[in-house]
């Protein structure tokens, strides 16, 4: 086939297969301004920036015009750069203005486009709504004085999580995004996935920030203040202090840590590990008495939550055991239950929806919860820069004992098919490395959202489903409900690419989480040990501290329609 | 149940010989403003005094009535609001305005059983008395095609329907022509959509067939939304069936199974003449499965709107069948590719299905002789305003303003000098003295920056302040607007504030300027047609009256005398005797003064409600 060709500010670009000419444009090299525009949504049009002219004069939005051969169009002429700046200064008009303040100064897209276009004057009253925030929610906050209505957050919580806990109400200039029935955010449907924040361009959704908590617990010298991470933010958060290149930085935050006065410091992936052994058990037997199948993996709160609002009835087929994190935050309270300080667990996740997991009464011991607190990578982020510390120039160091180095199959649970890999690895019959090898390119590994693959068992085939972001767990529930899919086991992880592109990270597209995950699977390469039960940590909690506890320590029982997130 | 051809046929024969039998007809005028006026009350009194009086009357068309009977019927809208009720007597055609129930025994009397004309319920006008309805003026201009059964026929029976030629059409559609056929028909005709584009609908349908989805919809727009305009609502109460007509002709030559009726339920008469008459297809099976026997199934549903003006968008009428919010989308995909239900979808207005059955049965040639060759056909207008003659009209397209407003119009109202027509509604233009030799067509409309719309004309005088009206319009878009896009959203919104400072005589030097910057914004960048076209009233209104906008800002005055907040109410010390009946009346103490003396009036203090100009009585107060 001929090559196709479209003009862009009289420079021909060969269209290749993109779905608008937005997508061209900055294939092009000009980052042409959007509010509304993600390549993982439906297009909405809406904030109108992304206009180009045309050769006859006419204004389109590029962002839902068809890219076709001999197409001309200008995206920087003088009547563009007015329409887009009088579009920013109506925006602000209508926008709280207290920009040092905000959660969001600094990785603002209007705070950035307005400093873009040089916005220096309002020629508008300041019209913002006197309302106030929802605090409600333990994962995220949210702020209508900052909302310019591009709908990102509703698309997001719909298309691809298929919650629609919020949407609009109202209408024209009353509109406003809101729940039903006005409800606030912890009595809402959300689960609390943050996917919302994520994708908000402004300080409007922002997620829940308790580094003050923490500060203030390292200060306090009668506590102990005890740490996991989680396998995703090793991936992630060089991204915004450092390199852009996926690779695992555990080494460094580990360092970090530890000069920022946290006490001990463990990895996530050693619970990780313990999940392993754990849901590999509970599958066999469901298999064994052929009961309870599919099993849904448990790993992921926002899921669960997911469950426990739209199918009550599936609960009985998710696995008992809690998530790693739980796990291991079980684990350490129960190793440090001596101490002659109080123990403080502080879980560094890659996701929202896990500070709402950590307020569930299920994971409190008489009211006190194994996982004190919950801090997204980004939190972490600002603590650094607070703290002063280059973390470019840490010297990687290693996490503490007693439970020293996790198994490369408990690393990879940090992105999508990592807790199916991790299972298969320990239920296969063959231990070589070529089964190994061959499992990674069974489908299991991938940035897409669902993938399926079956694997030899005994006698039978084991079907496994891998899924990532709601909307296709659904999609995946309908049909086994129908009996149109039958399946063994199934992992749901709620953001799409697993936690890796959980809401608590830096924000990243497809490309980016795709980086994040070759640097898990790099680390699993480099681990001398693959297999969770080879961990000799593992096995040793198994001999001692866990000896009559297992049940009582990681597995969980959800009751039907938890707590609101 | 009409199983075959002949079944209609025959029927329609029976039909049209007992309607001929019939000879004395009173046709109320049932619309829904001379149902306000009082006609159920004036149908209930005829009807009592007529059993009293044992006259032979029917309220239903019978199939054999009796040839002395007389038939009293609830017929569609005559069209000539401002004089009803109305109720019109065939066969001598005499149209009695403003009738009240205690007339209804002198007609009974004196037309009924002897023919004579009560000429005190005949229109007059400069002494000439019209007994009969073609000669009035106000008819006697307009070629009724679209509207020929309002008025003339029961709204709510199928029987008149066919009584008068009803489904000719689709009998026609359906037996002697091709699906092909029927499209290249309406192509042929240059039928455009009513509903303001001006679309050709033979495109649109050919478009919609070629789409190879088997699964189709029609969807008839009757969410008439712009202020002022009535002509949907009144062909819907008037005479649904050829609206339906319209739609199964649609259907057949489209490949259409199913057809939805989107009415906004602020129509609670159309909603419930469309439910019936849908209901009598039925039941004659001109609606449902396999209908005369030519395996053409096809039905329609009713969808009420909530009453958002944004839902007339095609995609947000859409979205708001499927149960979504009324939101417009971006296009494409198009709504003859993806329209309901993500199906291929023809979209027309109710004016434009009521036309195609007249397209059908006289055929695209006798349609093309109607109006100008780019615009051809009649189009319906509602007249409002400061027009003698408010009501619904119709007449060719290409007919001039100047034809419309003073000859069907009847001129201002009260004398007053002519200042300006909004036409199009909210999204239209308002046109002034120098275009009202204009033909009314698309194109010509929109070369002068105004555009047909859906036919709404709001006629105004030289009292009428256009910087008002430009903020009436725009307080209406900003209210309506769906709130989805940024610059129609916050845009209309200063727009509105600039407007409402100018009016209040707060206006700024650079406001002019402001409101055309931001107009040129909504209007290129916005996402749907309400949003393009929300800035055009201000802006034809600042094309044709800057200077009227200058005095608002510059002199903080209003030339018309029409802004409440920039009028000033003063005493003429010359004139004032210190009577001090003024200080007594006025409601908030604002005039003040010594007795024999003359008063003053503060105006900080006044409201300007104007009672103490009424209560002077040596005319010392004035209002400029």
């Amino acid at each position: 086939m001929r090559a196709e060709f479209m003009m862009i500010d009289d420079i021909p670009v060969e269209i290749q297969g993109e779905k608008n000419v937005l997508e061209l444009i900055r294939k092009a090299g000009i980052d042409l301004p959007t509010f509304c525009y993600y390549s993982e949504l439906s297009v909405y049009g809406a904030c109108r920036l992304c206009v180009v002219e045309n050769k006859w004069g006419g204004i389109e939005a590029s962002c839902s015009t068809i890219p076709k051969a001999g197409m001309e169009v200008y995206t920087n002429t003088p009547r563009l750069r007015k329409y887009r700046k009088m579009i920013l200064e109506l925006i602000l008009a209508n926008h709280c203005r207290d920009c040092t303040t905000c959660e969001k100064s600094g990785t603002c897209k209007l705070q950035e486009l307005a400093m873009r276009f040089g916005i220096k004057e309002v020629r508008f009253e300041n019209t913002k709504k006197d309302l106030p925030m929802d605090t409600s929610s333990c994962c995220i906050v949210r702020d209508e004085t900052k909302c310019i209505l591009c709908g990102d957050c509703v698309r997001m919580c719909d298309e691809v999580q298929n919650v629609g806990a919020i949407d609009f109400v109202h209408r024209g200039s009353e509109m406003r995004i809101g729940t039903a029935f006005h409800q606030c955010m912890a009595k809402s449907n959300c689960v609390g996935c943050g996917q919302c924040a994520a994708v908000c361009p402004t300080g409007a959704i922002v997620v829940k920030n308790d580094t003050a908590s923490i500060w203030k617990e390292l200060g306090d010298p009668q506590a102990k203040v005890v740490v996991q991470i989680a396998p995703a933010v090793r991936v992630a958060i060089d991204e915004a202090l450092g390199q852009k290149n996926g690779k695992n930085v555990m080494g460094k935050i580990v360092a970090v840590l530890r000069r920022m006065g946290f006490n001990e410091i463990f990895d996530t992936s050693t619970g990780a590990d313990l999940t392993v052994l754990e849901e590999t058990n509970e599958f066999l037997k469901r298999l064994e008495k052929n009961e309870r199948l599919p099993l849904f993996t448990s790993c992921c709160p926002a899921w669960i939550k997911y469950a426990e609002n739209k199918h009550p009835d599936l609960l009985q087929n998710i696995s008992t055991c809690r998530s790693p994190m739980e796990m291991f935050g079980a684990v350490l309270k129960e190793h440090y239950k001596h101490s002659n300080k109080r123990v403080v667990v502080v879980a560094i996740m890659p996701c929202t929806a896990k500070k709402a997991e950590a307020a569930r009464d299920e994971f409190k011991v008489e009211g006190t919860p194994y996982v004190d607190y919950v801090l997204t990578t980004q939190e972490l982020i600002q603590m650094v820069r607070e703290s002063g510390l280059v973390f470019d120039e840490m010297e990687p160091e290693a996490v503490d004992m007693p439970f020293g180095a996790p198994s490369g199959a408990g690393v990879i649970f940090g992105v999508t098919g990592g807790v199916t890999e991790a299972v298969i690895r320990r239920v296969a019959d063959d231990k070589s490395i070529n089964m190994l090898r061959t499992l990674a390119f069974k489908g299991v590994r991938g940035m897409e959202g669902v993938k399926e693959t079956s694997i030899p068992f005994g006698e039978q085939t084991l079907h496994i489903a891998v899924v990532s972001g709601l909307a296709n767990a659904e999609v995946l529930i309908q049909q086994i409900k129908s009996g149109e899919k039958h399946y063994d086991l199934i992992e749901v992880m709620a953001c799409p690419g697993g936690c890796i592109g959980g809401a608590g990270q830096p924000f990243a597209d497809r490309e980016q989480k795709a980086k994040r995950g070759q640097g898990l699977y790099e680390t699993d390469r480099m681990s001398s040990i693959k297999r969770a039960e080879e961990n000799p940590v593992i096995l040793s909690l198994y001999q001692g501290l866990l000896k009559g506890k297992v049940h009582e320590l990681l597995h969980v029982e959800y009751k039907g329609k938890g707590q609101k997130s | 149940m009409l199983k075959m051809r002949s079944d209609l046929v025959n029927l329609r024969e029976i039909y049209q010989k007992a309607t001929q039998m019939q000879k004395v007809k009173i046709l109320i005028c049932s619309g829904t403003g001379c149902i306000a006026g009082g006609a159920k009350e004036i149908h209930q009194e005829f009807l009592r005094r007529m059993e009293a009086q044992g006259v032979n009357c029917f309220v239903t068309l019978e199939k054999e009535p009796h040839d002395k009977s007389v038939g009293l019927k609830q017929s569609g809208c005559h069209g000539f609001c401002e004089m009803g009720p109305l109720v019109r007597i065939e066969p001598w055609g005499f149209l009695y305005i403003k009738v009240k129930p205690e007339d209804c025994q002198e007609i009974i009397d004196k037309t009924i059983l002897k023919g004579e004309c009560i000429e005190r319920l005949a229109y007059h006008k400069d002494g000439k008395v019209y007994q009969t309805q073609e000669e009035i003026p106000f008819y006697k201009k307009q070629t009724r095609l679209v509207l020929e059964h309002c008025g003339h026929i029961d709204a709510t029976s199928l029987e008149e329907y066919l009584s008068v030629g009803g489904y000719k059409a689709l009998e026609k559609a359906l037996f002697d022509m091709e699906e092909e056929a029927i499209i290249k028909e309406i192509e042929l005709s240059n039928l455009r959509g009513r509903g303001g584009g001006g679309f050709p609908a033979g495109r649109k349908w050919s478009q919609v067939r070629r789409q190879k989805e088997p699964v189709k919809y029609i969807v008839c727009n009757g969410d008439e939304g712009d202020p002022g305009a009535f002509m949907d609502r009144s062909i819907m109460e008037g005479d649904p069936h050829r609206m339906l007509e319209g739609m199964m002709i649609a259907a057949r030559a489209c490949g259409a199974q199913e057809g939805y009726i989107y009415v906004r339920a602020e129509y609670p008469l159309a909603i419930e003449r469309l439910c019936k008459a849908i209901a009598q297809a039925h039941a004659y099976g001109l609606l449902g499965k396999n209908i005369l026997g030519t395996g053409f199934d096809f039905d329609i549903h009713i969808n009420r709107g909530a009453g958002a003006f944004v839902c007339g968008e095609g995609s947000a009428l859409t979205a708001s069948i499927e149960g979504k919010r009324g939101m417009p989308r971006v296009k494409p995909p198009r709504t003859v590719e993806q329209g309901l239900f993500e199906k291929p979808t023809v979209l027309n207005n109710v004016e434009t299905f009521a036309n195609v059955p007249l397209v059908i049965l006289n055929g695209a040639q006798w349609y093309k002789n109607i109006g100008p060759e780019n615009s051809p056909g009649t189009k319906a207008f509602a007249l409002t305003g400061n027009i003698e003659n408010t009501g619904l009209i119709e007449v060719p397209m290409g007919t001039s303003l100047r034809e419309v407003i003073f000859d069907i119009g009847g001129g201002m109202r009260g004398g007053a000098g002519f200042k300006a027509v909004q036409i199009g509604g909210p999204s239209g233009g308002c046109l002034t003295t120098k275009d009202l030799d204009l033909p009314l067509d698309f194109d010509a409309l929109k070369k002068a920056g105004a555009m047909i719309g859906s036919g709404g004309l709001v006629v105004m005088d030289e009292n009428t302040c256009m910087v008002e009206v430009a903020r009436f319009f725009m307080n209406f878009t900003q209210n309506e607007s769906c709130g989805k896009c940024v610059p129609c959203r916050e845009g209309t919104k200063r727009m509105l504030e600039i407007l409402e400072r100018m009016v209040e005589g707060k206006g700024e030097p650079e406001d002019i300027e402001k409101l055309l910057e931001l107009a040129d914004t909504i209007s290129s960048t916005a996402l749907c047609g309400l949003g393009k076209t929300a800035a055009f009233p201000v802006v034809s209104t600042i094309k044709n009256f800057k200077e009227e906008y200058e005095a608002h800002i510059l002199e903080k005055r209003c030339p018309a005398k029409n802004c409440q907040k920039l009028k000033q109410i003063t005493i003429d010390p010359a004139l004032c005797k210190g009577c001090s009946k003024c200080s007594r009346l006025c409601p908030v103490d604002a005039i003040h003064g010594k007795v024999k003396e003359p008063f003053v009036i503060d105006p900080n203090k006044c409201i300007k409600c104007g009672s103490c100009i009424s209560a002077c009585a040596f005319k010392a107060i004035k209002e400029d």
